[in-house]
């Protein structure tokens, strides 16, 4: 089905399944209980796991495949969420054709720098997208603040001309009348599910996003980019040009950095500078590695792994430290709360950096690989159990593409 | 006429003149051995041959058609194909995606933005790829990753990934440097029965006397950069000034 193989139809499907049931599955714990901190199924931070899940799926395209680890694409993100917003200005805010003008923008603006850094390879490469996405940034800061309104940020006012929109239409971002920031509420037992409308618009996009990718990853282009991580010596006297192939995988991954920054503000009609800053561009680094990069769904697990620990472990404070340790004796309360502060509330940062260097230590392949291992590890536990013939002996070739 | 035709190629490197008018001629469906002394500017003479150097000055001429100038993908478009000294192939792909890519290749040319179709669905690339993994006996090797092979499995991999090609030129840099004697038999083996079976004409750098002396049509010795003499094997071997510059160093 769908063009894939038997068994990357069920990958697909399940994913289509996660995607859309995420509202419930993010919300485990009932509303009113201790836990309930942890639910993640609100609209805002299910919009940002799908939004920069098409980040870092697009960014895995150009890393993950071809090697070129770029520190500047959020250059891209910045010029989507621009485009959006003025297309809010100048048009509606119907977020439709914004979203078609930036990736198409974003993707003119990858082929101009994806040219003239892809001329270098390794550090040099990494180091001429950061100087552009730097520039890009400064220049949104400062010169160019008639476009992009400078420190204040592009928004909306009431005297744009909105040539498009009806006398009726919604006066926030919809899609034909579908106002994105709208939810219906579901209440079942003690748990509150929330389906906001904004969020199935990503989610829809970002499950077509990892369904181009699936098919971009099992084509022969797929396999040429691989085939540049692994040997570029080897493709050229194979008579391949590594160039237009880097090119057309940076552009790729730039129109999907584009989409991402675009969506962002269809959810939230303002566009800044800051969403171009370095830090921005070395998120979606951390994303891919921390998910597992060449893998298809890693990114997607880095991006909700990191927008999690930045919204959750961030509201964790002092107060609910010690609701938490309130059954100990005070002494050791008041101890245990000091031990784990850093790490939780503005200490977050301490917590992903420790995760993050633990997964690059024993899981260089990411999350992907520790998935792998426990599923190996059951799958192992049952062949053996009723004296099975020996795994050992008959060691099964890895996947070339892990999932 | 040969297919291949060197003319009066000079290259320096600073101070050193590494080949100075170098004139070769490899004729169509032979074996061409290339041999010299270390530094006698074989390594050079290939690299010019395939892009990798540009000469400063004399001519290269292919098919009727100069290489100067164009880049490494450009020659092999035109039917050169390198195999070389520490086999270079695709380590993280598996052994039949090492031989998809050059099948591609010679269908789509450098470059195709073939990314909607999935490589499985391509039958035809497929089946040829696999007959050619068939041919050097190493089908049932097909989804295993290229980089854990053995070494000889590497260079027969390598060769398998020009030979699908169909190159009109085989250029091959010391195809048994480091290889055990039972290695280099197999290896001696194999490019006879690629000679014979495909036509391929080839040009060989070599150390090995014994690898030379088995499978050259003809023989150029260099020395100092410089072709000494060129002649079928039988000659060579007894010739004076080659026992001098060159067999009799190194075989004394």
């Amino acid at each position: 089905m769908f063009g894939l193989s038997a068994k990357d139809t069920r990958f697909l499907l399940i994913v289509m399944f996660l995607t859309l049931a995420t509202p419930i599955l993010l919300q485990p714990f009932p509303e009113n209980s201790a836990m309930a901190q942890f639910n993640a199924g609100y609209p805002d931070l299910m919009q940002k796991f799908a939004i920069f899940g098409i980040f870092a799926i697009g960014f895995n395209i150009l890393f993950g495949l071809t090697g070129y680890l770029s520190f500047g694409h959020a250059a891209f993100l910045g010029v989507g969420s621009y485009t959006v917003v003025w297309m809010y200005k100048l048009l509606s805010y119907n977020i439709l054709p914004g979203l078609i003008l930036s990736i198409i923008i974003s993707g003119l603006f990858a082929l101009l720098i994806g040219f003239i850094s892809l001329r270098r390879s390794g550090i040099y490469f990494s180091i001429l997208t950061l100087a552009f996405a730097q520039m890009s940034y400064n220049l949104a800061y400062s010169v160019l603040t008639p476009i992009t309104n400078g420190e204040t940020g592009l928004q909306v006012y009431s005297n744009d001309p909105q040539m498009l929109a009806g006398a009726n239409a919604p006066t926030s971002p919809h899609l034909f009348g579908i106002v994105m920031r709208e939810s219906s509420e579901f209440a079942v037992g003690g748990w509150v599910f929330t389906f906001n409308n904004g969020y199935y618009f990503c989610a829809i996009i970002a499950i077509l996003a990892f369904y181009l990718s699936m098919r971009i990853f099992r084509s022969p282009f797929g396999m040429m980019l691989r085939a540049i991580k692994t040997n570029q010596t080897r493709l050229n006297y194979t008579g391949l040009n590594p160039r237009p192939y880097t090119l057309a995988a940076f552009v790729i991954s730039g129109m999907y950095a584009g989409l991402a920054g675009g969506l962002l503000a269809a959810m939230d009609p303002l566009a800044g500078a800051e969403r171009m800053q370095w830090t921005a561009s070395g998120e979606v680094v951390l994303m891919t590695i921390l998910g597992g990069a060449g893998t298809l769904m890693g990114p997607v697990l880095g991006a909700g792994f990191i927008k999690y620990f930045e919204n959750i472990f961030s509201k964790i404070n002092d107060n609910v430290l010690h609701s938490w340790f309130a059954f100990m004796p005070d002494g050791m309360e008041d101890f245990l709360v000091a031990l784990v502060h850093p790490f939780v509330g503005k200490g977050w940062h301490l917590t992903l950096g420790i995760l993050f260097m633990m997964v690059v230590i024993f899981l260089p392949g990411g999350l992907v690989e520790g998935m792998q291992r426990i599923s190996r590890l059951f799958r192992r536990k049952k062949a053996t159990k009723p004296g099975g013939p020996d795994h050992e002996h008959h060691p099964k070739p890895a996947p070339h593409v892990a999932e | 006429m040969g297919i291949l035709e060197v003319k009066g190629v000079n290259k320096r490197f600073g101070g050193l003149q590494a080949l100075g008018d170098v004139n070769l001629s490899v004729v169509e469906n032979t074996v061409h051995a290339i041999i010299g002394p270390n530094g006698a500017g074989k390594s050079t003479l290939l690299n010019c041959l395939v892009g990798k150097l540009i000469p400063d000055t004399g001519s290269v001429m292919f098919d009727g058609q100069s290489v100067l100038g164009r880049k490494p993908h450009e020659i092999n478009q035109m039917g050169i194909s390198r195999v070389f000294q520490t086999p270079e192939i695709f380590g993280d792909l598996t052994v039949l995606e090492n031989v998809l890519i050059p099948c591609f290749a010679k269908r789509d040319g450098s470059f195709r933005m073939h990314a909607f179709e999935t490589v499985a669905a391509e039958k035809d690339m497929v089946d040829k790829a696999m007959h050619m993994l068939d041919d050097v006996s190493m089908a049932d090797k097909k989804d295993m990753h290229a980089a854990s092979l053995s070494r000889g499995d590497k260079r027969r991999l390598e060769m398998a990934m020009c030979l699908v090609q169909e190159p009109k030129l085989l250029l091959l840099d010391e195809p048994t440097a480091g290889m055990a004697r039972a290695d280099t038999n197999n290896t001696i083996a194999l490019l006879k029965e690629i000679n014979k079976k495909r036509a391929i004409t080839m040009a060989i750098i070599e150390h090995d006397m014994h690898v030379v002396f088995s499978l050259a049509d003809r023989i150029t010795v260099l020395a100092q950069g410089t072709p000494l003499v060129e002649d079928v094997p039988e000659k060579i071997k007894g010739h004076p000034k080659v026992q001098e510059a060159y067999l009799g160093q190194s075989h004394g």
